[in-house]
């Protein structure tokens, strides 16, 4: 087993190598010279010389080789250069907003799960009553609704709800707090948005742990625990449930990663300033470098995650550890 | 003038029996045993019908233009006059989601048959030739499949720009592996079978053989692949055009009418941010419930439950 560790460990490597090319690739295929879009967008007129400064910073006077190999030793380093839109450092940029996107990806990674399983398994052990077409039917409805367009629902009803209890509209507040700050207001600032992701994070995991349920609860020792006796909730907790949490562990693990795609939408619309929203900002301002290097952030996140669940799965499944 | 080997019935040829257990003749018996046997699919394709069809005909059926301001009846409330109500530039709601669904389809068909197809050819030649060329391409295919869809959506559009030709393209590029992967594991179990190996050894070619045994062998999960990307498609399509990263105006397009305005008028006339939403909701609702049931229909495995 640690052969299989380590070897997937290793992996990371290479893949994150080839992901970095690929997104050096694509930036470079932008049509034109990156800094004549930049210094000539807006009719300013520029001089040759501040023409020359700009691929000097940015290094596109050098071969691609060298400029790919300075990519890499930078992200070794976690110095990205500079964003060209705010002048600042592209790792500072990601910095300040990191914390929201991860408090937010962390809670409805939470939700979801709390949601996900019991009603997954609910929902197989009742196959094909009234609960089962009904957790089906949420399920299936996660998967299709547009997760920003939930979000203005959800603030819709909120505003509605409130508007009829209280009196007077209640919105989240705008300024983040930490939550080891005030508890309170970083929780209201964050539920909704991760109410919003959660949702159909947890409707991709209910289905994985509806259909793995079924499948463990046809298996024979199943069938033997039952013959045994063995009462009914046992059966589950002790050996249908570890079973079937296998392939929903993968797939959590997996969803997670795509759980930041559903960030770059969710943050705009509730104004949350984490790094999704710093990618839709860096691709309407043409920002190459902040671009690039939250893609990689966001690779990076994903490869690693991968591995977790890999690495999970190996330590769970018996089969795998002992071999 | 050939010999053939062997039955070269697919393992996963689709099998809709009626209540008889008789196999159903020509597309509409095909049809009423598919509305009889599988209930919930067939609501599923009925939405997507009613959707389908509304974007074909909408030129027809829609009451006003969808890109005619009128400033005399804006932010109006559903009403006899504009059944779902007006927008911000009094733009009729109902035309302008009629108008939409044409965009939401092309865009979504589009992407998913492209992609699909590129998958489909790149898994079964990785699956078929194996080797160096198979191993290479899941490398490939990883690193591509690392980021996420809106993630490489936004990077390609980042590149060539806003549009609906760029928007297809972001959205086709990051679906390919997605295909690629799950046509070769399924093509993988037709390499060894013993009538290809046999195929094989008469000397027939590469291309025979992929076309009359691998092929039909992962067109079930091709087409269930197929449906599940549509759906994709059509909810990357409205977060880009959402993010105002996707199509443009004066193209109409839900995810571009729940953009800006929406928000600002949520509390006074919500009916400009529900309706749009609901239209995506129940287009991708429709999609996953067919290509459930189609799932079900395909998938042998399912079949003895």
């Amino acid at each position: 087993m640690y052969r299989y560790i380590i070897s997937r460990i290793l992996l990371v490597f290479p893949t994150l190598i080839g992901a970095a090319a690929l997104v050096f690739l694509l930036m470079r295929l932008v049509p034109g010279d990156i800094c004549l879009v930049r210094l000539g967008s807006g009719g300013t007129s520029f001089t040759q010389q501040a023409l020359a400064t700009c691929h000097a910073e940015i290094g596109i006077d050098r071969p691609w080789i060298l400029q790919f190999l300075d990519f890499i030793w930078g992200m070794a380093r976690l110095d990205f250069g500079k964003s060209m839109w705010s002048g600042k450092p592209v790792i500072m940029e990601i910095a300040t907003r990191f914390p929201i996107s991860l408090e937010v990806a962390v809670m409805a990674t939470i939700i979801a799960v709390v949601i996900a399983i019991p009603l997954g398994t609910i929902s197989a052990l009742k196959q094909n009553t009234w609960v089962d077409l009904l957790v089906r039917t949420f399920s299936i409805a996660g998967l299709a609704t547009p997760a920003f367009w939930l979000g203005i629902v959800s603030i819709l009803i909120v505003l509605d709800v409130t508007q009829a209890l209280f009196g007077h509209p209640w919105m989240p507040p705008i300024d983040y707090v930490p939550l080891w700050q005030d508890p309170i207001r970083n929780l209201s600032i964050v539920m909704l948005p991760a109410l919003t992701i959660g949702y159909r994070y947890a409707a991709v995991s209910m289905r994985m742990t509806r259909s793995a349920m079924l499948e463990v609860l046809r298996e024979d020792y199943i069938r033997t625990a039952r013959a045994k006796g063995l009462v009914r909730r046992l059966i589950i907790n002790r050996h249908a449930l570890k079973n079937a949490l296998l392939p929903v562990v993968t797939v959590i693990g997996i969803e997670f990663a795509f759980l930041l795609g559903g960030l770059v939408v969710t943050e705009q619309v509730f104004n949350l300033n984490g790094i999704g929203r710093l990618m839709v900002l860096s691709v309407q301002n043409q920002d190459y470098t902040l671009t690039q290097a939250l893609v990689m952030v966001v690779v990076t996140i994903a490869v690693l995650s991968n591995l977790v669940v890999d690495l999970l799965y190996a330590w769970l499944d018996p089969r795998i550890r002992l071999a | 003038m050939t010999l053939e080997i062997a039955p070269t019935t697919p393992a996963s040829v689709p099998v809709l029996l009626d209540e008889h257990g008789r196999t159903p003749r020509g597309l509409w018996g095909v049809t009423v045993t598919f509305f009889r046997r599988q209930p919930v699919g067939s609501i599923g394709l009925i939405l997507v019908l009613i959707f389908g069809l509304a974007g074909i005909f909408a030129d027809w059926i829609a009451p006003y233009n969808p890109t005619s301001n009128d400033f005399a009846a804006m932010t109006e409330a559903p009403s006899w006059a504009h059944w779902l109500g007006t927008d911000q530039l009094g733009r009729d709601l109902m035309s302008r989601i009629l108008f939409g669904a044409r965009t939401a389809f092309i865009v979504g068909m589009t992407s998913a048959l492209v992609g699909g197809l590129s998958g489909l050819v790149i898994g079964v030649a990785s699956a078929y030739f194996g080797g160096q060329l198979d191993l290479w391409l899941q490398r490939v295919l990883d690193i591509v499949m690392a980021f996420p869809l809106i993630i490489m959506a936004l990077a390609v559009v980042s590149i060539f720009g806003t549009g609906v030709q760029n928007v297809i393209i972001a959205i086709t590029i990051p679906l390919i592996p997605r295909c690629a992967r799950i046509v070769r594991s399924s093509a993988l179990a037709i390499r060894e079978v013993p009538y290809v190996d046999a195929a094989r050894a008469l000397g027939y070619g590469h291309s025979r053989i992929i076309m009359r045994h691998m092929v039909p062998n992962v067109m079930g999960p091709f087409l269930v692949i197929i449906t599940a990307f549509v759906g994709q498609a059509i909810l990357a399509e409205a977060a880009l055009s959402y993010l105002g990263l996707g199509v443009q105006e004066p193209v109409p397009a839900w995810g571009l009418m729940l953009q800006g305005g929406a928000e600002e008028y949520a509390s006074t006339a919500p009916w400009i941010a529900i309706f749009p939403g609901l239209a995506i909701m129940l287009t991708v609702f429709g999609i996953n419930l067919f290509g459930d049931s189609l799932r079900d229909v395909l998938d042998p495995k399912l079949r003895e439950r």
